[in-house]
């Protein structure tokens, strides 16, 4: 379903791909030849059928530009893409679930109020204004982290630093979200019964707060995380964009610019099949650390 | 019976209040009650007559907008309403324990029964396997099967009568004195409820705890308790032992929940008994006697606060028909 949207969204793009890939001065001979090349001479079913079972053999044919497999081209800036999704996960983790909790806890305090405001504030925010905004201050003003790039291949420290402007970029609107779940659903779990048994046991707050409420209160966060890695991947174009990095998202807007057919929808799928599995994956997760899930398994 | 001279614990002139949004609730007036050592006492009443109020106030773990308004709760001499939360908690699971009502509910439901119970050792400077130990034998004396393996397991897993024999054996692990134990087999069926009241009633005897036991189960009362305590709207309306109450009510809504209860009808009936009125309404509670809107007896005197009155030894009314047994009536129980 998905990969036959894919194919009529591409399809139905204006712009003839081979006459962008051979230039001006390609003469119409060039043209009929790439056209055939490409497959673009047959009827419109045919070239999906072939897309969709070479799709599925994983030959997501050849790019135009350099005529390397596409697999290859994607996977080789998949990593970069991925690092960054990890790093927009990490900071709205690490951000996240602690003001969430903090904020159940301290209801009805200023601090819950704050919390509560900026967590709309930062959802409210697109992606790339705050990644204009981070270059803008961190990179550009303070000077304290690089600005545009991964960093040298092989430096881990070097690619770290690269890595925490686009990473915040991309994961700063999730710590709203996840701060407003996470208090809503720690407020919920503190009123259960098991918490007033934990309680009437004399168990420290610290043990309940952590071991007993949150535990339970950051479940849903996964479930949100996994779908919302969709969201994620798409500031990431955003970011790789403003911060010049290598990934998935920039490969796929330069061939958008480019024509590039064959580029953006190996890119695109790439990503669609990544999408899924980071929610199975999430789902794995919720089931490790739930057993009422686990057991239905 | 005599009563025993030592209290474990001992409530007087409690007052509890909640702030709500439509003005302030008077939850509990001048609740008083006694819990000997190694006795059963039972609180009786309907839902909403402060029962579960009267647990939160004894634990310390009132709801936020809850306050206790003068009173006194002695738990071995020392007054809990005047200790820190600090104190409370220490207190908490070693000495006071609590069974709540919903088995389903009581357990956390992502960690393991044995991790649990371990969590509730904490204090102890046992090691790990030692406390393991410790949970399984205690197990093993509620009846879990295969106990050693039930560790691992966790609350989904057990039916609910299992779960309550978890909870309670969590509650009795560090053989407090004292434990409360809030309608425990309400949401039990028949069967169950027995097995579990006779499981309570063996504990208690194994530990030699005291126990305050909430229902609203006559029969339950009757069958497990020493002494009763029968509580309408946040008050304390008669106490005494179990035969006393239950043979001799002095105060109307004793006498009157007593016919009501479906056990002791003697006839078929289409539609059970039920008392007249409702409860009233606690943000307004009138001075005088808490009863009177729904008494059949009521005079013009019920418009001051009735005094409690001992109508025999360790038996209270709080009520002003309430008689001395000796002038009241000739005919003593044997």
């Amino acid at each position: 379903m998905a990969m036959f949207m894919l194919f009529c969204m591409i399809y139905l793009i204006p712009g003839d791909p081979a006459a962008v890939a051979l230039g001006p001065r390609a003469t119409e001979a060039m043209r009929e030849a790439l056209h055939i090349k490409m497959g673009l001479d047959r009827p419109v079913w045919v070239q999906f059928l072939n897309f969709f079972t070479d799709a599925w053999t994983g030959d997501l044919g050849r790019e135009v530009l350099s005529d390397r497999p596409v697999l290859d081209v994607v996977m080789e800036q998949l990593p970069h893409t991925l690092i960054l999704i990890a790093g927009g996960i990490g900071w709205s983790v690490a951000l996240g679930i602690p003001l969430g909790a903090w904020a159940a806890l301290k209801r009805g305090s200023p601090a819950e109020r704050i919390i509560g405001i900026a967590s709309v504030a930062v959802i409210a925010i697109p992606s790339f204004v705050i990644a204009i905004y981070a270059l803008l201050v961190f990179a550009v003003h303070l000077r304290w982290l690089p600005a545009i790039g991964a960093g040298e291949p092989g430096d881990f420290k070097d690619q770290a630093m690269h890595l925490i402007l686009p990473s915040l970029a991309v994961g700063l609107g999730w710590v709203g979200y996840i701060a407003r779940m996470v208090r809503a659903s720690m407020l919920e779990v503190l009123e259960a019964t098991h918490i007033r048994t934990a309680r009437a046991f004399g168990l420290p707050e610290r043990m309940i707060t952590y071991r007993y409420a949150l535990t339970i209160a950051i479940l849903p966060t996964v479930t949100l995380l996994g779908v919302g890695i969709g969201h994620m991947l798409s500031s990431a174009v955003f970011a790789e964009i403003v911060f010049a990095r290598p990934g998935v998202g920039k490969l796929v807007y330069d061939a958008i610019l480019t024509r590039n057919y064959p580029l953006v929808t190996g890119g695109v799928l790439v990503t669609t099949v990544l999408f899924v599995l980071i929610n199975l994956f999430a789902d794995l997760v919720v089931g490790s650390l739930d057993p009422r899930v686990r057991s239905r398994f | 019976m005599s009563l025993p001279t030592v209290n474990l614990l001992t409530i007087r002139d409690l007052n509890v209040r909640f702030a709500t949004e439509r003005g302030e609730l008077h939850a509990l007036r001048d609740v008083g009650l006694d819990i000997g050592k190694e006795r059963i006492v039972g609180i009786v009443g309907e839902s909403g007559c402060g029962k579960s109020t009267l647990i939160n106030a004894i634990l310390g773990l009132l709801a936020n907008n809850g306050r206790i308004d003068g009173g006194r709760i002695l738990f071995n001499g020392r007054d809990l309403t005047r200790l820190d939360p600090k104190s409370m908690q220490a207190l908490r699971g070693i000495e006071i324990a609590t069974v709540f009502q919903d088995p389903m509910g009581a357990l956390n439901p992502v960690i393991s029964v044995g991790r649990q119970m371990r969590n509730i050792q904490y204090r102890s400077s046992l090691r790990n396997k030692e406390k393991d130990a410790r949970s399984v034998a205690m197990l093993q004396r509620v009846r879990i099967p295969d106990a050693k393996q039930a560790l691992h397991r966790f609350p989904h897993e057990f039916s609910g009568g299992m779960k309550q024999r978890i909870a309670i054996a969590m509650a009795l692990m560090m053989e407090p004195a004292l434990l409360i134990a809030d309608e425990p087999t309400t949401a039990l069926d028949a069967t169950l409820e027995v097995a579990t009241i006779d499981l309570l009633k063996d504990l208690q005897a194994g530990i030699g705890c005291s126990v305050l036991f909430i229902s609203h189960h006559l029969g339950v009362i009757a069958e497990l308790c020493d002494e009763v305590v029968v509580m309408y709207a946040g008050e304390v309306v008669e106490r005494g032992s179990t035969s006393q109450v239950f043979n001799h009510p002095n105060h109307p809504y004793t006498a009157r929940l007593l016919e009501c209860d479906p056990a002791r009808q003697a006839k078929r009936t289409r539609l059970l008994p039920t008392i007249p009125g409702e409860i009233p309404d606690l943000r307004h509670r009138p001075p005088g006697c808490i009863f009177a809107s729904r008494c059949a007896d009521h005079r013009s005197a019920c418009q001051a606060p009735p005094p409690e009155i001992e109508v025999d030894n360790g038996h209270f009314a709080r009520c002003i028909h309430a008689r001395h047994h000796d002038e009241n009536s000739r005919s003593r129980r044997p």
